[in-house]
């Protein structure tokens, strides 16, 4: 069991999302990065599909019972265990009784820029799967832990490692993290996007001024969606939309013309032009995109895009090969 | 990316375009018709067995698809879509027919007299209507077992409440413009709520997990009225 002594802002269990149930009206939901939960299970031997935690901001301490073996990915918000650091895509062993804490955005005076953390413990999060996953469904209220954010006080069950003894005590290792590409001289973060369905609808100059704004990332943003504030995108006249698919990723301009790019939480139909989408190989980034952070959003065509695809899967590949070389199980 | 031919034997050709590097949306020239949605689910029932395809999502007057690139090349799936439309039937996908008892007004349905005020009718007047119409599921969305449904008697078309409320009470039954649905879970909401129902329109334990399903009729059958 793992005790919940603090959440943090917003922490739920998640695993790779629900997926199959979107004519119903049901999001995917899921880790908002899927790279970074799948790299944390293979470092404890788990398999990709096992359930681990999502952390928001830090502010967030867990205490484990049993012997276990960690892994944390994303933001680490200065995490340690029992006082002793634990750096992010690393994999430690845990004794019974000892605390993983992550320090609040603010600690010490300090605004940290992170804003997610993502935990898989061996053995997974063991609670039931709903519609084959495990993740929280917030908005819905199933899934995850009854349905629900986690609070102070919760004991969670973790399933059946796949580590043996000796393999659950061996001393901390690490893996190289993803690659953030080449960095932005402004410290903005980038994004590949393909154009829209209705990309056309929008002015040029608001065509332009996606590619050449810089996004600031509003703290309204959530699992649903990063609400981006900047340029006022216009379109060249109004008019409604009927309701149509959106997928994590969607760039969705409402009257407004500030943009939203929606996440696992986002339903499953909308009704704003689509301007862009994020291509899936770049999720992860806006996943860790810290608030008040700044984005630029940078056109690709779709063979752009399956290429950065291909390197990701590639990547994670390699990183497969290397724990299965080492006698690691799990990465299936 | 747009596809030349508007139309085979007269029938209007989807709009194909990429919705990110993985997923295809299939949009048909307005208006948006009974026959047409029909066709859509009928295209989303075909593509789910192609290999490659993931998910299909009915939106209205669209669908979308989701796609594994590395086992289905977009040129393939485009050609797959623009093959298959024509031949597609509008009776291919034949809706269950679900009654759905209502609690008319009073608690239940607060909005109810303020309905009958905009339509000028009676608040039984409007019971009688919403119940003697027969609705089409045109799809789900919003929320897990929402239903976007057609065949409101365009008498009882009333604008949305001015003031959304934060939280409109689970398996309310509402009028939002020209639509009627019901809230299959508590949310916030801007529709005019005229009654509730005590059938659970989802149930994530349940198989299917929602009450409804894309090309459902539904009946709303009025268990009592308070006025």
């Amino acid at each position: 069991m793992i005790v919940v002594r603090k959440p943090g802002v917003l922490a739920s269990v998640q695993d790779l999302g629900r997926h199959g149930h979107r004519q119903l009206g049901i999001c995917p939901g899921g880790a908002l990065d899927v790279l970074a939960l799948t790299l944390a299970n293979r470092l404890v031997g788990n398999a990709d599909r096992a359930a681990g935690l999502e952390l928001t901001m830090g502010g967030c301490e867990l205490q484990f019972e049993a012997d276990t073996r960690i892994a944390l990915a994303g933001d680490d918000f200065g995490a340690s265990l029992d006082g002793v650091p634990l750096w992010p895509c690393w994999s430690v062993p845990v004794a019974a009784g000892q605390t993983l804490r992550l320090a609040g955005a603010n600690a010490g005076g300090t605004k940290k820029p992170g804003v997610r953390s993502w935990l898989a413990v061996a053995g997974g999060i063991d609670v039931p799967p709903v519609l084959d996953s495990r993740s929280t469904d917030l908005k819905a209220g199933f899934g995850g832990l009854q349905g629900r954010a986690l609070r102070k006080g919760d004991r969670l069950p973790t399933g059946v490692a796949m580590l043996d003894a000796a393999q659950r005590e061996r001393r901390p290792f690490g893996i190289r993290g993803p690659d953030w590409g080449p960095a932005e001289d402004d410290g903005a973060i980038a994004l590949r996007v393909l154009p829209g369905p209705e990309f056309e609808l929008f002015t040029l100059a608001a065509r332009e001024q996606l590619w050449g704004e810089r996004w600031r990332i509003t703290p309204q943003s959530n699992r649903m969606g990063s609400r981006l504030e900047g340029a006022e995108l216009r379109r060249k006249r109004s008019g409604d939309m009927l309701s149509s698919g959106v997928i994590p990723g969607t760039i969705q301009v409402p009257p407004s013309g500030q943009p939203i790019i929606l996440m696992g939480d986002a339903q499953t139909t909308g009704g704003y032009p689509r301007i862009g989408v994020v291509i899936r190989a770049d999720l992860w980034k806006l996943a860790q995109a810290p608030l008040n952070g700044r984005l630029r959003l940078v056109q690709v065509d779709q063979p752009q895009a399956l290429a950065a695809w291909a390197g990701q899967q590639r990547y994670l590949a390699q990183v497969a090969q290397g724990l299965a070389a080492a006698g690691w199980p799990g990465a299936a | 990316m747009t596809t030349g031919r508007r139309e085979v034997n007269d029938v209007p050709l989807p709009r194909l375009h990429l919705l990110g590097d993985a997923a295809l949306l299939c949009d048909l020239p307005a208006p948006a018709t009974l026959a047409q949605q029909q066709r859509i689910w009928a295209l989303a029932e075909h593509a789910r067995e192609w290999p490659g395809v993931g998910e299909t999502l009915p939106g209205m007057n669209n669908l979308t698809l989701t796609f594994d690139p590395t086992a289905i090349d977009l040129d393939t799936l485009t050609a797959r879509v623009l093959e298959a439309w024509p031949k597609l039937s509008a009776g291919a996908v034949e809706g269950r027919l679900v009654e759905i008892p209502v609690a008319y007004g009073g608690e239940h349905g607060p909005d109810l007299a303020d309905v009958a005020a905009h339509t000028g009718f009676t608040p039984a007047e409007v019971v009688r209507r919403h119940t003697a119409a027969e609705y089409v599921v045109y799809l789900l969305g919003f929320l897990p077992g929402f239903s976007f449904m057609g065949g409101l008697p365009p008498e009882l078309a009333t604008p949305r409440r001015a003031e959304p409320r934060l939280a409109v009470p689970a398996r309310s039954v509402g009028i939002g413009g020209e639509q009627t649905g019901i809230y299959p879970l508590v949310s916030p909401g801007g529709w005019q709520l005229i009654g509730r129902t005590p059938l659970e329109m989802f149930d994530p334990a349940a198989e299917p997990p929602t009450l409804l399903r894309p090309g459902d009729r539904v009946r709303f059958v009025a268990e009592s009225v308070q006025t």
